[in-house]
């Protein structure tokens, strides 16, 4: 049995350890938000916060997160109300929508971590995530979007 | 924690509910050519038609003949209907259509979406239905108030009689409308008065797809559902001749390991012991014919055989006498590999197989071959198979497939599953498992006037049919050309009076299909690249020869010309910086791109900007039309410098994203999207946007730094 929290609540599972965070969510914990895309950290679709920090969920063996905590897509907000969701919104970001929710995560940390960031942060910090639609035009101007939604969020 | 994303058969029960509720309306339009239907709904909805149903809650949803896959047509056909509906547009929900004749393409005459066509062949149908609807309520209205019709008029899905004051919603007058009789005569509104198409509109499932509500096919859990993945030969057209499962069964969670048409299935209750179990198997697979495969050895192949004369598939002037008379000739090869789809969402379909029905759900762009395709392999007839059309991660074509490979080996899954089952794609799997843009090699020659103008233009193709031996052959191959191997050179859009064009069809045991803009995205690259170096041959500007061989294309003119203008094509770049212009002509709209890019010394190629500019007839939604461009150039470029798949020894050498590589971010230039008006019928807009990229991008690469490239992918080495 591990033992772990999902978006705040505590979770227990009783799988084989080295099964991959992705499928613990998606198949026994039916959340199905984080995508499958390569299963080898190559391509971001899964993309989690462990502890706050974007992790693969496709290569973390359930064995490392044993009591930490994860956040989902589906934890991002409640309601559509994260500035990076409204900008997503705003610029109609996706188009067939499937590793959205692996960029809005890597995203999400990239915010955190730096309020104002420069299109060279934006490349490195999404840089992991693929969009085969080819959505970076549009991912590049809403997290500069978010940013300043956030920043007014702030300031009020 | 969050309640499983559970679909069942609510859906279907709903139907009963609502045809033994009386209140579902078949509907018989002359002009749409197709028998009424019964319609989901839910208790206290009414289907005005086969195309939007109304809620007492004002809800209005539009059923979908087409499968959103990224190209916005959830939010296009719903714009499309409520030109004439003139509802709320914050009510409208979009579902996807149920397999029904009802909802077959209007030109292609099957329930499926690819080619361009959802806009331009659903261009009256959806905006009729609107008007259908329309009328039916306003006569539901009147008929309460005894008013005219005329007297009365609608506003965001109220009806209103002025005269009186009296007003009543479209979710009030849905259940008497529905018991109406539908109008015979449907006029449509002047394209002048349109306030809904053109204006730019947000797409309708974009919050969804900004949590996590959107349901792609991988993401569907049926009750009681088991995962299966399948072990296939590692070489096209073979197949498993026994296998040893007793370490596969020891993994828990393993269920079941059984023998498919396709391969080996292993199923079991999650994805995870099926992949684990799966790499316990052991397989001794008879490998077949194909082992001997090389794409090297290919290359060589097709070289030689185009400069052998193939079938001709175009012939206008005088070829042979031009070759004569020309003042200098110039010839040129070009190659293009195999290539993988790579939708993000790999491959997978859910299959429940009863004893007298199948219940399918899957991102499919081809419901009714996928119906008869799986019906054949379980044993039913067609209308004893259901599918639910989920979102698509991504098409490109890749999931309309003639054999429906995919939905079929699903079902035979299932028939050794039991239960039902999702059938999951690795990225692996996805990549190697065939159904590729075939390899392409194309042979130019041109022939120059005494002033550097071309008079003559041949161009052989040499390349494997898509079509050949499907249930599409006989529409598109004719006199032995498949138009899909030759679109875009034997329709090529410049003036040039002497033009030959013949194709080569070897037949190779790779299974190939069409790959987002199919033909156009070789041609695309060869004839632009090579018309490029035809201009440098006579002396000329790129750009100033396409004007010139454009005279009697005014639509291509303008296109070129705009995206020369906003590219400030002509005016000094950076030093290393070089510029290419490539225009194209595909899915009836015209495309020019100009491309500005730099190469480091070691080979490396930088894309800084990219400016198109576009001309696809009305546009219903401009935003949608500026994505589909930006996403098709970022399409179009990956193929030109990334992405290839060769065979070794009939393997596949490709596996994922490390070898298989994307365009990312970092890499992703600055595009700008300039629209040309125009009030003609709306054209293609979801793959135009990718043949002319890799050409552009080739020619500015020249022009930095005066090396050809006439193979994709460019490598570095080639430049280096």
């Amino acid at each position: 049995m591990t033992s772990f929290f999902v978006n705040g609540k505590p979770v227990e599972v009783d799988v084989d350890p080295s099964t991959p965070l992705l499928w613990v969510l998606r198949d026994s914990l039916a959340m199905t938000g984080t995508k499958f895309g390569c299963g080898m950290a190559l391509c971001g679709a899964c993309t989690v916060h462990l502890d706050g920090k974007a992790t693969r969920s496709c290569v973390a063996p359930l064995s490392r997160i044993e009591g930490k905590h994860v956040t989902t897509i589906e934890g991002l907000s409640d309601n559509l109300t994260h500035p990076l969701q409204k900008a997503w919104i705003e610029i109609d970001v996706p188009q067939c929508g499937y590793c959205q929710s692996g960029q809005l995560m890597s995203a999400a940390v990239l915010l955190a971590e730096n309020s104002a960031p420069t299109d060279r942060d934006i490349d490195e910090a999404m840089g992991g995530n693929i969009c085969r639609c080819g959505t970076y035009p549009r991912i590049r101007k809403a997290i500069h979007r978010a940013a300043e939604l956030a920043r007014e969020g702030r300031a009020k | 924690m969050s309640a499983p994303a559970m679909v069942g058969r609510r859906d279907f029960i709903r139907v009963g509910a609502a045809i033994g509720g009386g209140l579902l309306v078949s509907l018989h339009l002359p002009s749409v050519g197709a028998t009424g239907t019964a319609l989901a709904a839910e208790e206290k909805d009414f289907a005005i038609n086969a195309f939007v149903r109304i809620g007492a809650d004002e809800s209005v949803t539009v059923i979908a003949a087409h499968s959103e896959m990224g190209q916005g047509v959830y939010t296009s056909l719903p714009m499309l209907l409520n030109e004439e509906l003139q509802a709320d547009w914050s009510k409208i929900r979009v579902e996807a259509a149920p397999v029904d004749k009802i909802y077959n393409h209007p030109v292609f005459g099957i329930q499926m979406t690819g080619g361009s066509t959802t806009s331009p062949a659903e261009w009256e149908r959806y905006r009729k239905m609107g008007a259908v609807a329309r009328s039916m309520l306003v006569e539901a209205a009147t008929q309460e108030w005894k008013v005219e019709p005329a007297s009365c008029r609608v506003e965001k899905g109220v009806v209103i009689h002025d005269a009186s004051g009296r007003r009543a919603t479209y979710g009030s007058l849905a259940n008497a409308a529905a018991r109406l009789t539908p109008p015979t005569e449907i006029p449509l509104k002047d394209a002048k008065t349109f306030t809904v198409i053109g204006t730019p509109t947000r797409r309708l499932d974009t919050p969804s797809k900004t949590n996590v509500t959107a349901q792609f096919g991988l993401d569907v859990i049926v009750p009681g559902m088991l995962t299966a993945v399948v072990a296939r030969p590692p070489v096209f057209g073979g197949h498993a001749l026994k296998f040893d499962a007793t370490d596969t069964l020891k993994v828990s969670g393993v269920k079941a390991v059984e023998q498919v048409p396709s391969g080996v299935a292993i199923i079991a209750d999650r994805f995870w012991p099926a992949k684990v179990g799966r790499d316990k198997l052991k397989v001794e697979w008879d490998l077949g014919p194909n082992e001997v495969l090389s794409t090297e050895q290919m290359l060589r192949d097709f070289s030689e055989l185009g400069k052998k004369p193939g079938t001709i598939a175009k012939k206008t002037g005088d070829p042979e006498a031009a070759l004569k008379s020309a003042a200098r000739t110039l010839t040129a090869e070009y190659d293009v590999p195999y290539l993988a789809h790579a939708m993000m969402e790999p491959l997978n379909c859910v299959v429940d197989l009863r004893a007298d029905s199948c219940e399918i759900w899957t991102g499919t762009q081809f419901e009714t071959v996928d119906q008869a395709n799986a019906a054949k392999a379980a044993g039913l007839p067609p209308e004893k198979v259901k599918i639910h059309t989920t979102l698509l991660g991504g098409g490109f074509g890749r999931r309309a497939n003639p054999a429906s490979d995919f939905v079929v080996e699903a079902v035979h899954v299932a028939k050794a599953a039991k239960a039902p089952v999702k059938t999951v794609w690795t990225r692996e799997d996805d990549l190697k498992g065939g159904w590729y843009r075939p390899m392409w090699h194309d042979q130019f020659v041109a022939g120059l006037d005494a002033s550097g103008n071309p008079i003559l233009w041949t161009h052989t193709i040499v390349g494997q049919s898509i079509t050949q031996g499907t249930p599409f052959e006989p529409y598109t191959i004719k006199a032995g050309v498949d138009s899909t191997s030759v679109e875009g050179a034997a329709d090529l859009i410049y003036g040039i009076p002497n033009l030959q064009v013949d194709l080569h069809s070897p037949k190779i045991g790779v299974p190939v299909q069409w790959w987002r803009s199919v033909g156009h995205s070789h041609t695309g690259f060869s004839v632009e690249a090579f018309l490029d170096e035809v201009a440098h041959a006579g002396g000329k500007d790129p750009y100033e020869l396409r004007r010139t061989l454009l005279a009697k294309q005014p639509r291509m003119l303008a296109v070129l010309e705009m995206a020369a203008q906003k590219a400030n094509w002509g005016t000094k770049l950076p030093a290393g910086v070089g510029r290419g212009i490539a225009a194209h002509f595909s899915f009836d709209s015209y495309v020019a791109q100009v491309v500005e890019a730099s190469v480091e010394k070691n080979g490396t190629v930088h894309v800084h900007r990219v400016v198109c500019a576009v001309d696809c007839g009305r546009v219903i939604n401009p935003d949608t039309v500026k994505a589909q461009m930006e996403g098709g150039i970022i399409f179009g470029l990956t193929a030109a410098l990334k992405t290839e798949i060769t065979l070794k020894e009939g393997r596949v050498v490709q596996g994922n994203f490390h070898d298989y590589q994307m365009l990312r971010i970092f890499e992703s230039p600055q595009i700008e999207v300039h629209i040309v008006p125009s009030t003609e019928n709306p054209t293609g807009v979801g793959e135009p946007g990718v043949p002319p990229a890799a050409p552009a991008l080739a020619n500015a690469i020249f022009a930095a730094t005066g090396k050809r490239i006439r193979r994709l992918p460019i490598r570095a080495s080639d430049l280096a």
